[in-house]
């Protein structure tokens, strides 16, 4: 049998492209269809906080710790607020005791009292869960036991966690810790029975200076939204490609 | 054929055979990819309503305001009105049925919450009115002398 180099490299070609294209590229997709198999919700959760509004008082803690039953007493919580002191020879003294439970009353960092009139700049910032998109915890969960739901919150199955620890290791951001009552992990879901019953996440209702805004993503009226894609907002440790979603206005260079 | 190897490969065979079959039990229906990544959305189903059904109880100050209109009207008029409710009484699930009184927040730690002053430069919390904790009437109640639901007010 002989073959011309052209007919050779024409049939060769033909097969190799008809092996390639499985025949499911040949269905054509409805444009709801399209956009379920790229992304099938309607709400996507984020969250705002404004440091330069928060005033440190605590109340979110203890709102977060009562409503989502985390025991009042142990080092452990859902959310915390940090302060940072910036004094004037250039050193952050930063504290968060109790997770700030009880506000801070005292100008006392770690045991050393700051003296006012040495400080450069001071504010406080909360942190919570940040719901990344790439949630590093979920993805060395071994059980399954941790995962993103369609609206983009990271949720733990406390009936199927075995305590592992690893997510607790893995969140670049902390916000993870071993339930001492359930003796699984846990961690802020945003108030996720909250959320869903169109309520504010618990932190968020005991704010009173408006420091943390629970937004929707794909709702481009929501007005915290707006001001997400509006203003200048930043997120934490964005160089570890989590894609966070949590933002904060006012963050400044000493918080990490 | 007497060949080592196959008693032990029959155990592990066995031992995959068991697992899988307990498997078939013991892995509940509805776990498995709910959702387009592997990696992110492997899990059990029915866990998502659970939280969506865990109970609430912070209820907000309108749901106080159905018993306790005066009180709520009082405070929304007053400089604390972005004050929650339930930040001093404490949630509100189960009262009056269960909890017939919340336990009240008096405490002078409360209010210092916001109102000790830290001299902070540029910071929201000196903007507010603030006390020295350490002069100001030592010890005594703050509320012995400001209505929390009115501070402008005496009691």
């Amino acid at each position: 049998m002989s073959c011309s180099r052209r007919d050779f490299l024409k049939q060769a070609g033909g097969g190799t492209l008809a092996s390639v294209l499985p025949v499911s590229a040949f269905t054509f997709l409805s444009t709801e269809e399209a956009r379920a198999a790229v992304d099938n919700a309607n709400v996507r959760w984020a969250f705002l906080v404004d440091t330069r509004k928060c005033v440190g008082c605590g109340l979110c803690v203890k709102a977060c710790k009562t409503e989502n039953e985390i025991p009042y007493d142990a080092p452990v919580t859902r959310t915390w607020v940090e302060r940072y002191v910036i004094t004037k020879d250039g050193q952050a003294h930063i504290d968060s005791p109790m997770g700030g439970r009880d506000g801070f009353i005292e100008n006392v960092i770690n045991g050393e009292e700051i003296d006012p009139e040495n400080i450069d700049k001071a504010f406080f910032v909360p942190k919570l869960c940040n719901q990344c998109d790439n949630p590093p915890c979920v993805q060395v969960c071994p059980v399954g036991a941790t995962y993103q739901t369609d609206d983009g919150v990271v949720l733990v199955d406390r009936s199927w966690c075995i305590g592992c620890g690893y997510c607790i290791m893995a969140c670049p951001y902390g916000v993870r810790f071993f339930h001492p009552v359930h003796k699984v992990a846990d961690k802020c879901n945003f108030c996720y029975h909250r959320i869903t019953k169109g309520m504010n996440p618990a932190c968020v209702d005991s704010c009173a200076f408006d420091a943390r805004l629970i937004a929707n993503l794909r709702d481009p009226d929501d007005p915290v939204t707006k001001i997400i894609t509006t203003e200048r907002v930043a997120v934490l440790k964005d160089e570890y490609g989590t894609k966070p979603h949590v933002f904060y206005i006012g963050l400044d260079e000493n918080v990490r | 054929m007497k060949w080592h190897v196959l008693r032990p490969l029959w155990l592990a065979i066995g031992l995959v055979v068991v697992i899988l079959i307990a498997r078939q039990f013991m892995v509940p229906d509805d776990f498995g990819v709910h959702g387009d990544s592997f990696t992110y959305n492997f899990h059990r189903l029915s866990n998502v309503q659970e939280w969506k059904e865990f109970p609430v109880k912070h209820l907000g100050h309108e749901s106080c305001a159905e018993c306790h209109e005066e009180k709520v009207t009082m405070l929304s008029a007053s400089p604390h009105a972005a004050i929650e409710c339930e930040n001093c009484h404490g949630p509100a699930v189960g009262h009056p049925d269960d909890i017939e009184l919340l336990p009240i927040e008096r405490s002078r730690e409360h209010c210092l919450r916001c109102h000790q002053s830290l001299e902070y430069p540029n910071n929201a919390r000196s903007e507010l009115p603030n006390i020295r904790n350490s002069t100001h009437k030592r010890r005594r109640e703050c509320v012995k002398c400001h209505v929390p639901h009115d501070p402008r007010e005496k009691p």
